[in-house]
């Protein structure tokens, strides 16, 4: 783009003649705002007094910065931790520290019983699942549902967050008592792919509800009275949890439409 | 004064209607709130009228794709908004004010108009020019870096309206949105409701007349679920000037439609 504004018609334009019309004017200052050289060129066109005035507002808008209030603080972190999170979640996730580490201090306590640890991952996440991706928790939950973003994309970013917090007092407890991280790590990966995937058809809270209950009642509950760990969280289980986190966790992709269906 | 071209003029319309509803049945929970509805809306500004219980937010609702339908037909912007396929696209399109705003306390005016923009999948660099540009048309441009919970009841519900327009949306919805809002308040957004209805499809959910009589265009009457009435604010009017109960011809015309719809059924 070389062509410029026409002197003729800059200075009219400086000097406010009438003779611009409407099309004209608009040409003009669609130009000067993309072309510095017609800027500097108009400035030197301008009347003396109208460059004194310039100069006087320059200064007082100067003056008005240096002495008025500083500019607002951006609360970046703010606006970007609820593009990942919503707040109501963090009690829950203090209850779910809370039983991880009653889970440790009762393993090392009773090394002989079943570990709480291990009976506890799998459904470790679910609790916060529920909360981040439920009309309770999120006041602005009817209008978050309604926009393009919600759907899998929003939950997955707010999964994401939920398995940051929980995933270390797992992996510290099972560090500290000496257990393989695919023993505990797994299994919760499976079941939060299967609360996402199951999520898409029921509502996330409904599956992670579901899950977690046939979880405790079916498994954690047995193994607790029978003092018998049972099969499916010993070593020779983890390559079915790795298939089954896989698995699901490329049904939930698959199945992303389902979450931005009508709720 | 050059007149600026939005991008809704250049935009090409392929549909007749941006509202498209028949036999449209939604329930709320196991109640039938809406029941074998037809109602055909075009641009301008709407104003859905009716009693408690009238299913007025659950039709809302509907619209906002928030709410599944449970049968019939519902096209929203010439896409079937019952296709999960669409729902993206179509929900870029669309602006909703619940009845019942939900809110972040700890946000401020901006950050809450700029994180609805970012959920309607605004582009990045239009966020700040669009949130501003809203702030504006609701009046809360000195309130703009106040947190929401610093606000009074009248200030949220226009932080509700900016949220809802901030994306230029074809089809908004406000249920309820003069909630709050002082008389000199209401006034500016009847002029700000005409403003948007010029270029796009607003449907204003209410129970005050005077407030469709004023803004709105057109009038669409429900009760139980189903249409009773759809005409011009002036047919209400002409309507209430000969029978009805109410303060002003519009109530009459109101109660008039009602009346006669119930007494019919």
């Amino acid at each position: 783009m070389t062509d410029h504004i026409p002197s003729a018609s800059l200075a009219a334009y400086t000097a406010g003649e009438p003779g611009l019309d409407d099309a004209a004017v608009w040409a003009v200052e669609v130009h000067l705002e993309n072309c510095a050289e017609c800027r500097a060129r108009m400035a030197g066109l301008a009347p003396p007094p109208v460059l004194a005035l310039l100069d006087d507002v320059q200064v007082m808008i100067d003056r008005g910065v240096r002495s008025g209030p500083g500019p607002v603080r951006r609360r970046t972190w703010r606006r970007l931790a609820h593009r990942w999170a919503v707040w109501s979640v963090v009690p829950w996730l203090t209850l779910v520290f809370s039983a991880v580490l009653a889970a440790f201090l009762l393993d090392r306590e009773f090394p002989q019983r079943p570990s709480l640890v291990l009976l506890l991952a799998p459904v470790a996440p679910l609790a916060g699942l529920a909360i981040a991706w439920s009309r309770r928790s999120d006041p602005a939950w009817e209008i978050t549902v309604g926009t393009s973003r919600a759907g899998l994309e929003l939950l997955l970013r707010r999964t994401v967050v939920v398995l940051a917090t929980v995933l270390p007092p797992l992996a510290w407890a099972g560090w500290l008592l000496e257990m393989s991280p695919a023993l505990w790590l797994l299994p919760s990966l499976a079941f939060t792919a299967a609360t996402l995937l199951l999520g898409g058809l029921i509502g996330v809270a409904r599956a992670a509800t579901l899950l977690s209950a046939g979880w405790l009642l079916a498994v954690a509950l047995p193994a607790v009275l029978t003092s018998n760990l049972p099969v499916v969280v010993r070593p020779s289980s983890v390559p079915v949890w790795a298939a089954a986190a896989l698995i699901g966790a490329v049904l939930a992709v698959l199945r992303a439409g389902d979450h931005r269906r009508f709720n | 004064m050059v007149r600026m071209v939005s991008a809704a003029e250049l935009k090409p319309t392929t549909y007749a209607w941006p509202v498209e509803i028949a036999g449209l049945r939604v329930k709320a929970g196991r109640h039938l709130a809406v029941d074998d509805l037809d109602l055909r809306l075009g641009n301008g500004v709407h104003g859905l009228l009716g009693p408690n219980g009238a299913g007025k937010t659950t039709l809302m609702r509907a619209l906002s794709t928030v709410h599944r339908p449970s049968g019939g037909q519902l096209r929203l912007l010439g896409e079937e908004a019952t296709n999960g396929r669409v729902l993206r696209p179509l929900r870029r399109r669309l602006g909703y004010l619940p009845q019942h705003f939900g809110f972040y306390p700890r946000f401020t005016v901006r950050e809450y108009v700029e994180y609805m923009a970012w959920l309607r999948e605004m582009p990045k660099t239009a966020i700040p020019g669009a949130v501003q540009r809203a702030v504006e048309r609701v009046g809360l441009t000195s309130r703009a870096d106040s947190r929401l919970k610093a606000l009074s009841g009248g200030m949220l519900r226009r932080v509700g309206i900016a949220q809802a327009i901030v994306n230029d949306p074809d089809l908004l919805l406000l249920d309820e949105p003069t909630v709050g809002l002082d008389p000199e308040q209401r006034v500016e957004f009847r002029a700000l409701l005409r403003e948007l209805g010029a270029e796009s499809c607003v449907v204003v959910s209410t129970h005050l007349v005077e407030d469709v009589v004023a803004a709105c265009s057109n009038v669409v009457l429900v009760n139980e679920g189903r249409l009773v009435w759809q005409g011009l604010p002036a047919e209400l009017i002409e309507r209430g000037e000969h029978g009805g109960t109410g303060d002003s011809p519009a109530e009459r015309g109101y109660t008039s439609f009602l009346t006669s719809h119930r007494s019919a059924s």
